[in-house]
């Protein structure tokens, strides 16, 4: 008979169970609670007492039954096989799940995170002799047709290479055997990491390069960069969704995780449903097998909510290791936030802010802090970047809440979601007045380099075209719009112009869904180019109402349907603005 | 046997605290015995080490520390299911009160449910008609989805409510239908209300209602709205039915769960409303949907009552975060003498994308939904416009947007309680409305629909 361990169940209230005799308990351990086995995790320990938050529904459970720890904390598998696979908050397969248990999620479920049999061709880079350390690239392995998965040297791990071969291996099996300073050490492709700690880089560099989104309102006038960090905080309706999942869908990065934290289960089985179907825009390849999925929905037990933001960014942070652009999206953080209260709570933590724990800004910080342009461990200086963007769902979209103050002093970019927008159906309804990106900068050289020289300088005219909008606007709603000069009403009209023909973007229309960066930039042309032709008319003498009724804007206003292959089109509407405005000056 | 306690320590609102217990489960339910010899029923919240608290669904009026007994029954609460539930009427426990036999089960289920696996979930996608331009039209609801109406004291949305569930079908098929209503903590006379409306129009036969009423315990509201969810299910995922859930006042059952937190002296969140509330209305809301590989479905309609009629006020706020949009119902229209006063700019629905277009609704619908937000959305900023400057600042086109969103308002959304618009009248009327602005506004029309839809509408 097997002996039972002598830890025993003392209490049990909601997700958390407090059991004594945990003399061995150390922090953040792992820990296998009741007669059904449920995971939890070790969030206090006082004295043979340790308090466990529960990764399952622990109905059922009661005092006196037996709680068994790993001795090892919360960590991932990392390996080949994860591309394409949606987990829940602790990492297990939800489709192998489903196979084994049917439509619902029932308790004290273990399985693989990583497919154990199946076998994949391994071509080693290195050969026997070579010096390796943690961090180099020891062969690769083509995960999916999108992706090609790069096996790392395990941190710990240096020396000379004596075995390696070319050949179908499991993730359990040895590729390669390294002779360390503390013997022969043998290698396999599955590692496993612990989710609350980062992953070591040599050093972080800060971000150059733009995540380019398609998204015109995010790339143009709020850019996020490579390896950035940015947050969309809005009340319900607002879209948040939406734009997390173009950006998703659309975004240069090489590899996605998205995390679905609390939200809807019918969001997740959205993008599960969509992705397999949505082609990468440079291969034609699905663009799930470069996507990774956590999926926590918000009737899924709320401890596994609050580790599911660490399970996303530790793999990530490993295919970042392998020296990609990774982007995290988590959708959405409040809900991870009231994990976290609820869990404060029942330990009985003196609550901050609305209830909230004291450390919430800390924990914040913690997880966007893992974000970043790094160079990789390993002799040869690889560059890999991690940009996380999280969704962040205020109470009644008030942006005083403790999770977005948090949050924005944490993060570089904001979007301002707002509703008022939304009912507008003015899509993305991102304020442009209070947004802000702090990577304007970082970029620049990269934009004028690769776009066009005056990229920012056309931004920065239309950014202040929609600030001196705001303005005139209050004078209109006072005085009327004949109390404004014709020079004044023309900026109300070119502004109308940036937010309906610019601004707005209609995630379900085919080509205006992405607008590449030539297109964005050949678009804001345009639209300042008749700004500046109109003013100059203006000074002419032409009759504003004559500018105002130009035939050329009804193709200005479409020009968003124009597609990659008819770039030329924009030349010649800008032709036709300057004959329409030449001839009115003519006249 | 089962144990029998007579060691109630402490009563405290619905809770009690039973000491001297063993082998208790979190979760598991308890049968507490009167003097009188009454039985209620509670369900244990937290255990330690030998104490148990227990919360009282009928709460703990005349109850005795040292007479009253405990028994603890090893499972959680069950509902017996089985088809006989259709045509019955029950209290917010599953006990009959229409004076009919008790059920015989096919089987018991445990009402708390399970999550459904993410990757089990069949994305929404059929387009539900019901009848109401305002909903079809501009918020389309589709299969599996749920969509709450915000509704505030004193405005019509048992009426929408019993016409939606009289009017919804899907188009072209002949499906098993159900409608699973579940009333908590409502006055007599709303019950009542749709009672009679099933009992008149027939659609009681398949219907199964389950009716806490405002004096009943309010703690049972916890459990009413599970009850209705596990039929549903029942109906739905085992005998392929196409359920309907209505569910209301959503309001009074956050203020029950707010006694509960009060009575156990948690932390409260805003407003009182316990830090849980989000993931608890999640547990009701999340188990609308469709299955992988089963015929039936769920769809929620919850209705709640906005305190003042503060959308962000906790309960509509939390719920429009886990729910797939909101009908929002406007007292300014209510006052305008508007049935059913919907306000379809902040009214959104999260799945009208994927439930309309071609081979669902129209393939215009899309175009002519976008087209006719931003008409209504114009024309009410010229109509405020024109209060502050008068009419006479207005340009003409902008008159004529105004002019546009009075008969909008009069003749799209406003319709008879009895009025069943199919979804080709609903286009048609939008088409009918565009006629009034020129052409060339119609910017979120594409041209071939111009061309093949607006003539008709001019001849």
């Amino acid at each position: 008979m097997k002996k039972e361990s002598k830890a025993k169940i003392i209490k049990v209230s909601g997700p958390l169970v407090v059991a004594e005799g945990m003399e061995k308990a150390r922090m953040y351990d792992m820990v296998r609670v009741g007669r059904m086995g449920l995971i939890g995790e070790i969030i206090e320990i006082k004295e043979d007492k340790a308090s466990i938050q529960v990764y399952e529904e622990t109905s059922g459970l009661g005092p006196g039954e037996p709680v068994e720890t790993t001795m090892a904390p919360l960590s991932v598998e990392l390996g080949p096989g994860l591309m394409g696979g949606i987990y829940d908050g602790i990492q297990r397969p939800l489709d192998i799940i489903r196979d084994k248990t049917g439509s619902y999620i029932t308790r004290g479920i273990t399985l693989p995170a990583v497919n154990r049999r199946k076998k994949w061709d391994f071509v080693p880079l290195v050969k026997k002799g070579d010096e390796v350390r943690a961090g180099d690239i020891l062969g690769t392995v083509q995960e999916t047709p999108l992706v090609i998965h790069k096996v790392l040297v395990p941190s710990g791990i240096e020396g000379e290479i004596r075995v390696i071969k070319k050949e179908k291996f499991t993730v359990t099996q040895t590729i390669a055997k390294v002779r360390t300073a503390s013997g022969l050490k043998e290698i396999r492709m599955l590692q496993k990491w612990p989710v609350r700690m980062e992953r070591m880089v040599q050093k972080k560099l800060p971000p150059e390069v733009p995540l380019v989104t398609g998204q015109r309102v995010i790339d143009t006038f709020f850019p996020v960069a490579k390896g950035g960090t940015a947050c969309i905080p809005g009340p319900f309706g607002s879209g948040k969704t939406v734009i997390l999942h173009c950006i998703a869908a659309w975004a240069d990065a090489d590899i996605i995780v998205y995390i679905g934290c609390g939200e809807r289960g019918n969001e997740m089985t959205d993008v599960l449903l969509e992705f397999p179907k949505l082609k990468d825009p440079k291969t034609g390849r699905p663009l799930i097998e470069r996507t990774i999925m956590i999926a926590n929905t918000s009737n899924m037990p709320v401890a596994a909510r609050e580790a599911s933001i660490y399970t996303g960014i530790t793999i990530a942070e490993y295919y970042r290791d392998m020296g990609y652009n990774v982007a995290v999206m988590a959708d959405s953080t409040s809900r991870w936030a009231e994990a976290l209260r609820e869990i404060s709570g029942r330990l009985e933590e003196m609550p901050g802010e609305e209830g909230y724990p004291a450390y919430l800004g800390t924990r914040i910080a913690e997880f966007y802090e893992r974000a970043g342009r790094v160079i990789c461990q390993g002799t040869k200086n690889r560059e890999g970047t991690l940009t996380v963007m999280g969704a962040v769902s205020p109470p009644g979209g008030d942006l005083s809440d403790p999770v977005v103050q948090a949050t924005l002093r944490t993060v570089k970019v904001f979007w301002a979601l707002e509703d008022r927008l939304a009912y507008m159906r003015h899509f993305p309804a991102i304020n442009w007045l209070n947004s802000y990106s702090l990577y304007l900068d970082n970029i620049e050289a990269f934009l004028s380099k690769e776009i066009a020289s005056d990229w920012m300088k056309l931004r920065n005219i239309a950014m202040a075209i929609l600030q001196e909008e705001d303005s005139l606007q209050e004078i209109v709603r006072l005085v009327g719009k004949e109390a404004i000069s014709p020079g004044e009403q023309l900026v109300l009209e070119t502004s109308k112009s940036i937010r309906e023909d610019y601004l707005m973007q209609d995630a379900f229309h085919e080509v205006d869904v992405y607008a590449p960066l030539e297109k964005q930039y050949q678009m804001l042309k345009v639209i300042l180019e008749l700004h500046r032709s109109s003013k100059h008319a203006l000074e002419k003498e032409v009759p504003l109402e004559k500018l105002l009724t130009l035939k050329v804007k009804e193709k200005i206003a479409r020009m968003k349907y124009i597609e990659k292959k008819d770039m030329s089109e924009f030349n010649s509407i800008e032709r036709e603005i300057k004959r329409e405005i030449d001839n009115l000056i003519a006249k | 046997m089962v144990k029998e306690y007579l060691t109630i320590s402490h009563i405290a609102g619905p809770l009690i605290l039973v000491e001297e217990t063993s082998g208790i489960k979190y979760g598991e339910i308890a049968e507490i015995e009167l003097a009188t010899k009454e039985v209620r029923r509670g369900k244990v919240l937290e255990v330690t080490g030998d104490k148990a608290l227990v919360q009282l669904f009928e709460g703990t009026t005349g109850l005795n520390v040292y007479q009253s007994r405990v028994r603890f029954l090893g499972k959680g609460i069950e509902l017996g299911v089985s088809l006989d539930l259709l045509g019955r009427i029950f209290d917010g426990l599953g006990r009959p009160i229409d004076g009919g036999p008790k059920i015989i089960p096919e089987k018991r289920i445990d009402i708390n449910g399970n999550p459904i696996n993410p990757t089990a979930r069949n994305y929404p996608t059929e387009f539900i008609q019901t009848g109401i331009s305002a909903i079809d039209g501009m918020n389309t609801l589709v299969r599996g989805q749920k969509l709450p109406i915000f509704s505030g004291a004193g405005l019509p949305h048992p009426q929408i409510a019993a016409q939606i569930a009289r009017q919804a079908r899907v188009l072209g098929k002949e499906e098993k239908f159900a409608v699973v209503f579940a009333a908590m903590g409502i006055t007599f006379e709303e019950a009542n209300y749709f009672i009679t409306d099933f009992r008149r129009t027939g659609a009681i036969e398949k219907a199964v209602l389950f009716v806490n009423l405002a004096d009943d315990p309010a703690i049972e509201r916890i459990a009413t709205p599970r009850m209705a969810l596990t039929t549903a299910e029942y109906l739905a995922f085992e005998k392929d039915m196409h359920v309907l859930v209505i569910l209301t006042d959503m309001t009074n059952y956050a203020n029950a769960l707010r006694e509960i937190s009060a009575a156990r002296k948690e932390v409260p969140g805003r407003r009182g409303y316990p830090g849980y509330m989000y993931t608890d209305l999640s547990t009701i809301y999340e188990r609308a949907g469709r299955i992988k590989g089963k015929a039936g479905s769920i769809t929620q309609i919850p209705i709640l009552t906005m305190p003042e009629d503060d959308k962000t006020h906790p309960i509509p706020d939390l719920t429009g975060y886990i729910t797939e949009g909101q009908i929002i119902l406007s007292r300014p229209l209510h006052r305008k003498g508007i049935y059913p006063p919907i306000d379809v700019l902040p009214s959104l629905s999260r799945l009208k994308e994927k439930g309309v277009g071609k081979d669902k609704t129209r393939e215009d619908h899309g175009d002519v939904t976008n087209q006719l937000f931003a008409c209504y959305a114009r024309g009410k900023e010229a109509k405020e416009l024109a209060i502050i400057l008068g009419e006479a600042a207005l340009t003409e086109l902008d008159k004529l947007y105004a002019k546009l969103s009075d008969k909008f308002e009069e003749e799209f959304i406003a319709q008879g309680e009895e009025e069943n618009r199919s979804i080709e009248e609903t286009l048609d009327l939008g088409w009918k409305l565009l006629t009034m602005i020129p052409t060339s506004d119609l910017k979120r029309i594409r041209d071939e629909y111009i061309e093949k839809y607006l003539k008709q509408s001019n001849q």
